[in-house]
């Protein structure tokens, strides 16, 4: 662009009439020239989940060129397993992130429900469905606390859900090791109710190719958590306390209720999280669940959340959760040595980071 | 002072010798300021005038400690923003009006979007809410074709706008502008005081608070002079000139010590 190019596109009118001297028949405006060249690639491009969605293809192709069997039924069931265990607690730590806060505590916090859940049914003899219903109860106490910590204190949800994860990792060794002797609860299986919740929440189904009853649930959530985000009340304020909290506050929407009750949600769903998993394998080690966290967080990222709030989707977050699990699962077909997932989990958290913040900049800089 | 307005009926906001102590820091004292309907009062003064506490207390941050605070008349007592807006009284902040990253219809209804349900079941309706949205800023005289354009993509003074219209399309009959220029360049103020004038037309009482006398004078009715806490003068329009309005705002002597000042050392030779 010439210097004349650059001063003459300064000096184009503003989107707005010259001012009427009658206002009742509302001025017609000039249509401003500078909307018509959205395109729709452009329109494309400002949803977030545009870059999960293109690596997404990416990652499945490549390895479908290692191994073919990777996109039969049988693989899909396999890298959609540990994709949804995954992208159920992601969907939510991304409301939580769109939210403006974070949730370091959400990882062992699958963990301490799956241990809660299993204490309660096989040391106290509880129903199990009873136990479940307490654990999620205990699980939004959590939330709760760590809501109302960081609403009441103003620190950084960063530090806080810090101490509630050394808090419950302590927790989980102490009173496992206390109750049962051991670093880990079995013999979940053995209580009452056991079949009828595992079929619910642990099961699988399509017999042949046994897909994975938590894939389901995943769906689910990903779709509610979708239109919530864009069709309800709940969902715009979700954006506007993480976008400006202040800004939100003088406008009417209740900061506080909303940020407590996406820090209720996000422990309630990652407890569900780890109930499933614990009636699965029907047995939980005291360690479950350490470091998950991360996983969830960065699918989050992949899937177009940013870090400082009021930007991403679900949708989003569940397509990163999609791409985890097939580079686990992938790296696994490849016949690789599988203790390279975690350098391609940060590669992948890179470059999807890098890619998103182009596609943004570019997204809002075509639009200028 | 009052009864200045009393020809345009009762004003709709008024202050009547308020004043506000911060412990023994006098921060307002003896203020008295109206705006009646379809009028523009413009309240001038300079960094640490007492604006940012006299706006406080107009939209129901701050309440004040001695005076009156009229609504239609009628003696009041804010105690919550909330009511304040609940009494027709909307403040749009300088940068505090609109969410950057959310849409232009996002932002125009969050905090009351309006709804549809099936039962229990309640969602945001996005086309009534997407169209009128469109409505009220064509009425301003802005046409977005795109009502999910983010609001950081939009300039400054669109951005006001906006806030301006969403004061308007949920039933202020006052607003409160704070210095809606002061971040907005030459152009871009322009727009932002065409928009000013059209909420005065529209029936409007519009408060705008401001320390660029440049731009309070064209659109101004009344122009109300804030120093130190004190009101330095209350003027009508045609009252007084911009010149003089410009010299009161800056402290007129003080003004003029300073020109003197700096004119004396740029006369110094550059070499000694």
């Amino acid at each position: 662009m010439t210097p004349q190019d650059s001063t003459s596109t300064g000096s184009v009118p503003t989107t707005t009439t010259p001012a009427a001297d009658v206002p009742p028949p509302a001025p017609e405006p000039l249509a401003d020239e500078r909307l018509a060249h959205i395109s729709a690639t452009a329109r494309l491009m400002r949803r977030p989940e545009i870059g999960a969605l293109l690596a997404a293809i990416v990652v499945a192709i490549f390895f479908w060129t290692q191994n073919s069997l990777f996109l039969k039924l049988d693989g899909i069931a396999n890298w959609t397993d540990v994709a949804s265990t995954i992208g159920i607690p992601a969907v939510v730590v991304a409301l939580l992130m769109i939210g403006g806060e974070f949730d370091l505590s959400a990882g062992v916090m699958t963990g301490s429900a799956g241990l809660m859940m299993g204490i309660l049914a096989t040391e106290v003899n509880m129903n199990i469905w009873l136990a479940i219903v307490l654990t999620l109860i205990a699980a939004s106490a959590v939330g709760f606390m760590n809501g109302y910590m960081v609403m009441r204190t103003k620190l950084p949800s960063f530090i806080v859900t810090l101490a509630t994860f050394f808090i419950l990792q302590g927790v989980n060794l102490g009173v496992t090791k206390a109750i049962t002797q051991q670093v880990s609860v079995s013999g979940i299986d053995t209580a009452a109710g056991y079949s009828s919740a595992n079929k619910i929440f642990g099961g699988s189904f399509w017999s042949p190719h046994d897909f994975r009853i938590t894939v389901l649930w995943w769906i689910a959530i990903t779709i509610v958590a979708t239109w919530v985000l864009a069709r309800t009340r709940v969902g715009n304020w979700i954006f506007g306390v993480g976008g400006d909290a202040n800004a939100a506050r003088n406008v009417g929407v209740p900061v506080q209720r909303v940020k407590i009750g996406l820090f209720m949600t996000t422990s309630f769903v990652c407890a569900l999280t780890g109930i499933m998993i614990a009636l699965r394998l029907a047995s939980t080690q005291a360690g479950q669940g350490v470091g998950d966290e991360f996983q969830f967080i960065i699918a989050a990222v992949v899937g177009g959340c940013v870090l400082t709030g009021g930007f991403g989707s679900a949708i989003g977050a569940s397509l990163g959760a999609l791409i985890i699990g097939m580079a686990f699962i992938g790296i696994q077909f490849s016949g690789w040595n599988t203790d390279w997932r975690f350098l391609f989990l940060g590669v992948i958290l890179l470059v999807a980071v890098l890619v998103n913040n182009y596609i943004r900049k570019r997204a809002e800089g075509a639009r200028r | 002072m009052t009864e200045t307005i009393a020809t345009n009926g009762t004003p709709l906001l008024e202050v009547r010798n308020v004043s506000k102590y911060f412990g023994n820091v006098v921060a307002l004292k003896d203020i008295s300021v109206g705006v009646g309907a379809g009028q523009v009062t413009c309240v001038l003064g300079d960094n640490g005038a007492g604006k940012s506490t006299f706006i406080k207390i107009l939209s129901g941050v701050y309440q004040h400690d001695e005076g009156e605070l009229l609504v239609d008349g009628e003696e009041t007592k804010f105690s919550s923003p909330r009511e304040a807006k609940e009494r027709g009284i909307a403040t749009v902040f300088q940068d505090l009006a609109t969410v950057p990253l959310m849409s232009i219809w996002r932002n125009f209804f969050l905090g009351s979007e309006p709804t549809k349900n099936l039962g229990p079941v309640r969602w945001i309706d996005v086309k009534q809410a997407q169209s009128t949205m469109v409505g009220e800023l064509r009425k301003m005289g802005i046409d977005v074709r795109d009502p999910d354009q983010p609001v950081g993509t939009l300039s400054g003074g669109e951005r006001q706008a906006v806030a301006i219209a969403r004061a308007v399309y949920f039933g202020a009959k006052v607003l409160i502008l704070d210095e809606p220029t002061s971040a907005l360049g030459v152009k871009q103020s322009g727009v932002v005081l065409r928009y000013v004038a059209q909420a005065r037309d529209r029936g409007l009482g519009v408060i705008f608070i401001t320390h660029n006398p440049h731009h309070a004078y064209p659109v101004g009715d009344r122009f109300v002079v804030l120093n130190r806490g004190r009101l330095l003068g209350d003027w009508k329009k045609g009252e007084i000139s911009r010149d003089e309005l410009i010299k009161m705002m800056s402290g007129g002597a003080e003004l003029d010590a300073l020109e003197h000042e700096l004119g004396r050392s740029l006369d110094q030779p550059a070499g000694s």
